[in-house]
């Protein structure tokens, strides 16, 4: 799933655009399992999947599986449809730098959501 | 094609201060006043003034509050404490724009803080409002996240409201309309949105003096749009749940800003509503 990211997201212009000055890495946790997405000027450059030592990361957003699964199907249900959905519920962690994640909320929103099937 | 609104400015003084306000309107016939949703502006209402069923009937009239869309702060605002919106501020912009606009005991309509601010007028303003349409209207949201971020110099407050909004909207409305949505919020001025969300996540909580609202006195209608999970159709459903006569519509596939993001769908909504009252 997260390894289509770059395919799904770079591939659109319409949400490159948001991204353009975002040079970061950001942990996107699944569950137990861990990734490090790095953006390039909207571009996904690199997603590395965990587990990591002593690796540095901007801002992270932690959700379960079944969270994320239910955040990504198409259409998703009224409550899971967006990352401010899942923060009013409950089920998703913002860690790191907010600042950071607030500049780009609208890119975030659009590049996780672009992995819809 | 040339659109049957109409849109002028009236100079009203709120606070006891000057303020030029501006409004768009079209139809005859019962006065509907239409509030639009926190950190927006009148454009919202597009479709609903625009409609030639509802305009046949209905004088729509859609203001922009101050600060907002083409609506200014109050003369040397920079002097001033930031922007922040207030249930007595609020209610008082909404009964002397009607009055100085010669709205006769009209139809107020309001959306997010506009469906929060019409449960106040519930309470204080029933005898002299025809009936109230509250949608996405809830009692409080508590804070569950940080608006101040919006009214920071290291991030963009138009792209971090434009990406607030786009969530809160339904993944099955048509996308014209969302990023027509998403445009109005990119265009608020710093400080705007989250100075009314003080307001909606902060001063405006009403949840204690719902059983006060008598239905008998106004109408209340509430329509909220199932995929809206800041007035979420549980908060909307809580709320009616205490006050008598109070009508809930949840509408299907339609997010937090209705009467923008998928305006064929909500006038579907709104015109059985329309007509009810009407014929009351």
């Amino acid at each position: 799933m997260i390894e289509r990211l770059a395919e799904r997201v770079n591939g659109d212009p319409a949400i490159v655009r948001w991204g353009r000055e975002m040079h970061e890495t950001f942990m996107l946790e699944v569950g137990k399992t861990q990734y490090l997405v790095t953006v390039r000027a909207g571009l996904i450059e690199r997603v590395e999947k965990g587990p990591f030592a002593m690796r540095s990361w901007r801002f992270a957003i932690r959700a379960s599986e079944q969270c994320w699964a239910q955040f990504w199907r198409s259409p998703p249900a009224p409550g899971w449809h967006d990352l401010f959905a899942l923060l009013r519920r409950g089920e998703v962690k913002l860690e790191g730098d907010q600042r950071v994640l607030w500049a780009y909320l609208l890119y975030l929103k659009l590049a996780l959501a672009a992995l819809r099937q | 094609m040339i659109e049957p609104i109409t849109g002028r400015y009236a100079h009203i003084a709120l606070g006891g201060r000057a303020h030029r306000i501006y409004y768009e309107e079209a139809g005859e016939g019962i006065p509907l006043l239409c509030l639009h949703t926190a950190g927006s502006d009148g454009r919202q209402y597009r479709a609903v003034l625009n409609d030639p069923e509802i305009l046949k009937n209905y004088r729509v009239v859609a203001f922009d509050m101050p600060w907002h869309g083409k609506s200014s702060p109050p003369a040397l605002w920079q002097r001033d404490e930031p922007y922040r919106l207030s249930t007595d501020a609020y209610t008082t912009m909404v009964m002397s724009v009607a009055h100085e606009l010669g709205l006769e005991r009209p139809v107020v309509m309001g959306c997010s803080i506009g469906g929060r601010i019409v449960l106040h007028l519930a309470l204080e303003h029933a005898r002299e409002l025809r009936a109230l349409i509250g949608l996405q209207s809830a009692a409080y949201v508590e804070r569950y996240y940080d608006a101040s971020w919006m009214d920071h110099a290291e991030v963009h407050g138009g792209r971090a409201a434009g990406g607030l909004a786009y969530g809160l909207m339904s993944p099955l409305s048509p996308d014209e309309h969302r990023w027509e949505t998403v445009w109005h919020y990119m265009q608020g001025g710093p400080g705007v949105f989250s100075g009314d969300l003080h307001f909606y996540q902060v001063e405006g909580d009403i949840r204690s003096r719902l059983d006060a609202i008598d239905t008998r006195q106004c109408p209340l209608y509430m329509l909220t749009g199932e995929y809206d999970y800041s007035a979420s159709p549980r908060d909307t459903e809580a709320a009616a749940a205490r006050i008598a006569g109070a009508k809930v519509t949840i509408m299907q596939g339609l997010g937090h800003f209705p009467m923008s993001e998928n305006p064929a769908a909500f006038l579907g909504y709104l015109r059985p509503v329309l007509d009810e009252i009407r014929r009351r």
